[in-house]
């Protein structure tokens, strides 16, 4: 009895726990959710108005410009920068991930460790600290405020993350599986394509998930890097919402709301591959 | 037509020298198994025929073909890892037919072939699980399968059998020499396991520290070991082993006590040499409780230490010389711990090898 009782007693506690630690989580998103859909006066309210009274689309008519509005803010540039920044560098992280992740996983070389080491140090240095010599190297190649500057920049930030994650999933597949693909009639290409790869799907579309987002919601070197509608992305137009005095929050939620829908439909188109977790019934051992 | 032929065939891994320039000569259709102890480079060698492992030197013939510098593609052979290797996205139709996909062969043949190679090992109600759905035995099938429906010229197996539980590997054993049987192809299977190799080879290659120790069929290699590592290698339990000294047509063992040199042996030895004396303990019974009609024996009283009741055997652990050895006690009684027995030892079968160098005293 008393057994029974104490082990609901811990599912409730663990479960009342879970719930506190998401709406602690959860509770800055909803808000900027929210705040995107009320005015500015109902945001600024003091004492503040907890639930909406008034909730409109004007925030979003008024950064598109949709309507009587004028554009205020260059969004559709925004978001165009942010897309192409974003998804050049994720492929290009992915590719440069796949096969250095294959040579580490697969393949013996020379201070191979080192160079293992070296690209996981590389990812120590905050990005920040970065941004003033690569804003000076930047500006001697003349892709200050270019699409290309950014994409480089975030390559080189993606990558070692790539690398390790694409590396621990090949590692994962015996080798003896190319191997048999190898004894089948396949070339060693074959046997990555048709067997290796669709085995790592499911890291390579996690990798892929990540560095997009990494990029997509880079703020600060973004912000050195980027002067015009030439490159601007949708985090650093966030900032166009403020001006010396004043901040347009409600304008700032909308924009807010726009940078993370993409980022919340991409998850969720993926996120099918990063759980159907891989079953090696395969092999044994 | 395509046996295998090694010659010469050195595997280095930098300085490291694993396989010593081994010479194999492997006959049209004939099963022939690898055997040793773990690290001893049988599976390197095998890896070598697969074309998995590139060969250092040496020359490597499939049929007629030179293959040391083919890619394991051209090379047709297959092979079956010991964990298997299938390919855990594909189901087992799939599985069977990659090999003859990849060779471009029309949907019909395929079909066909794969209907086939199904028949023969049982697999045609699991055409459609894959891999993760499949017992071990069944996957160790499907593993056969997907050998068989490339209709190679040689099978390679890298210890197939050793992921699978007693029962079923004894199971699977006599399925693989079955066949072996219905598909008539050049074998060659890589085992640790002696019993294995007995049972399923047409001859045997004993190999230690990447020697070939010797090459024979299962009978020779257990009746006519040439040195003390096969002599112990082969046989379960292993052949006793006692060091002593030849003294005036006897055996005097180091530790005390003597035997006859069996008398096929004493043209071959001279007075003073240090040998090692081999019996099996088949060959050392109780005297009425042994199996073999020897024409020439000797007798020892012994001190039974341990008695293992096998069924149809026991198993008496005792020591000769100071030394543990075992004898075999046929259509056996109730034995005492500390009881004396008067064994019989068939000298017939004994055996003499040189203490220096290990080897048979008589060469074969
Ligand atoms: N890639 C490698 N680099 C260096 N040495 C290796 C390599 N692969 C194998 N070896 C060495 O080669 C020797 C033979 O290995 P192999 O795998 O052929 O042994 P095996 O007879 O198959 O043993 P087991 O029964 O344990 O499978 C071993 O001593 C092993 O340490
Ligand atoms: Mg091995």
């Amino acid at each position: 009895m008393t057994r029974a009782l104490k082990k609901r007693l811990k599912a409730t506690a663990l479960w009342l726990t879970t719930f506190v630690l998401m709406i602690v989580m959860c509770v800055p998103g909803l808000w900027v959710v929210l705040s995107a859909f009320r005015p500015n006066r109902e945001i600024l309210a003091k004492p503040p108005v907890w639930v909406p009274q008034d909730l409109t689309l004007r925030n979003f008519t008024k950064i598109f410009g949709i309507g009587e509005e004028t554009v205020a803010i260059p969004v559709l540039s925004y978001f165009w920068n942010s897309l192409v920044i974003a998804t050049t560098s994720t492929v290009i992280a992915l590719i440069i991930g796949m096969a250095g992740g294959y040579a580490f996983a697969r393949f013996r070389f020379r201070f191979k460790n080192a160079w293992f080491l070296g690209l996981m140090l590389f990812r120590t240095v905050p990005g920040i600290a970065l941004s003033l010599p690569v804003f000076m190297l930047w500006s001697r190649l003349g892709i200050i405020d270019t699409q290309m500057g950014l994409i480089i920049v975030y390559v080189s930030l993606n990558v070692p993350f790539t690398v390790w994650l694409i590396d621990g999933f090949f590692r994962q597949i015996p080798m003896s599986l190319s191997e048999a693909a190898q004894v089948d009639g396949c070339t060693r290409w074959q046997a990555f394509w048709k067997i290796e790869f669709p085995l790592a799907k499911s890291g390579i579309a996690a990798a892929g998930v990540f560095a997009f987002l990494t990029s997509w919601n880079e703020f600060a070197l973004a912000s050195q890097l980027t002067r015009s509608t030439d490159s601007k992305t949708l985090p650093v137009g966030l900032m166009d919402f403020t001006s010396q005095f004043t901040i347009d929050w409600a304008g700032m939620c909308a924009m807010a709301v726009i940078i993370i829908v993409p980022a919340l439909i991409l998850t969720f188109l993926v996120q099918k591959h990063l759980i159907a977790g891989l079953t090696f019934g395969g092999v044994k051992g | 037509m395509a046996g295998i032929t090694l010659d010469r065939v050195v595997k280095r891994y930098g300085k490291l020298e694993v396989v010593h320039g081994i010479d194999l000569e492997i006959g049209h259709n004939e099963f022939v198994v690898l055997v040793g102890p773990s690290g001893c480079g049988k599976s390197t060698t095998l890896r070598m025929i697969a074309g998995l492992e590139d060969i250092s030197d040496g020359d490597i013939r499939i049929g007629e073909r030179v293959v040391n510098d083919l890619p394991p593609r051209k090379r047709n052979v297959s092979m079956v890892f010991q964990n298997y290797a299938l390919y855990p996205h594909m189901n087992v139709r799939d599985n069977l037919g990659f090999g003859l996909k990849i060779a471009g062969q029309p949907a019909k043949v395929i079909e066909e072939r794969v209907a086939e190679a199904a028949g023969i090992l049982g697999l045609s109600e699991l055409m459609d699980r894959i891999p993760a759905e499949l017992s071990g035995g069944q996957r160790q099938r499907v593993a056969m399968g997907r050998a068989i429906v490339r209709h190679p010229d040689a099978f390679l197996f890298d210890e197939p059998l050793s992921n699978l539980d007693a029962k079923l590997r004894v199971q699977m054993r006599t399925e693989i020499k079955k066949l072996h049987g219905k598909v008539a192809t050049t074998v060659v299977y890589v085992t640790h396991d002696q019993v294995e190799a007995m049972t399923l080879a047409d001859r045997i290659v004993v190999m230690k520290d990447g020697y070939i120790e010797q090459v024979g069929t299962p009978m020779e290699v257990f009746n006519h070991p040439v040195n003390t590592f096969v002599a112990s290698f082969i046989g379960s339990p292993p052949m006793n082993l006692i060091p002593g000294r030849i003294e005036g047509g006897e055996v005097r063992f180091s530790g005390g006590g003597t035997v006859p040199v069996p008398g096929r042996l004493k043209e071959h030895v001279r007075g003073g040499q240090e040998v090692i004396f081999g019996v099996r303990p088949d060959d050392l019974s109780p005297i009425g409780h042994g199996i073999h009609e020897a024409r020439e024996t000797c007798e020892i009283d012994l001190t039974v230490e341990l008695a293992e009741l096998l069924g149809t055997e026991t198993l008496i652990y005792t020591s000769l010389a100071g030394q543990e050895i075992q004898g075999k006690m046929f259509d056996p009684r109730d034995l005492k711990v500390g009881e004396t027995l008067t064994f019989r030892l068939s000298l017939d079968k004994a055996h003499l090898f040189d203490a220096a160098t290990g080897r048979s005293v008589r060469p074969r």
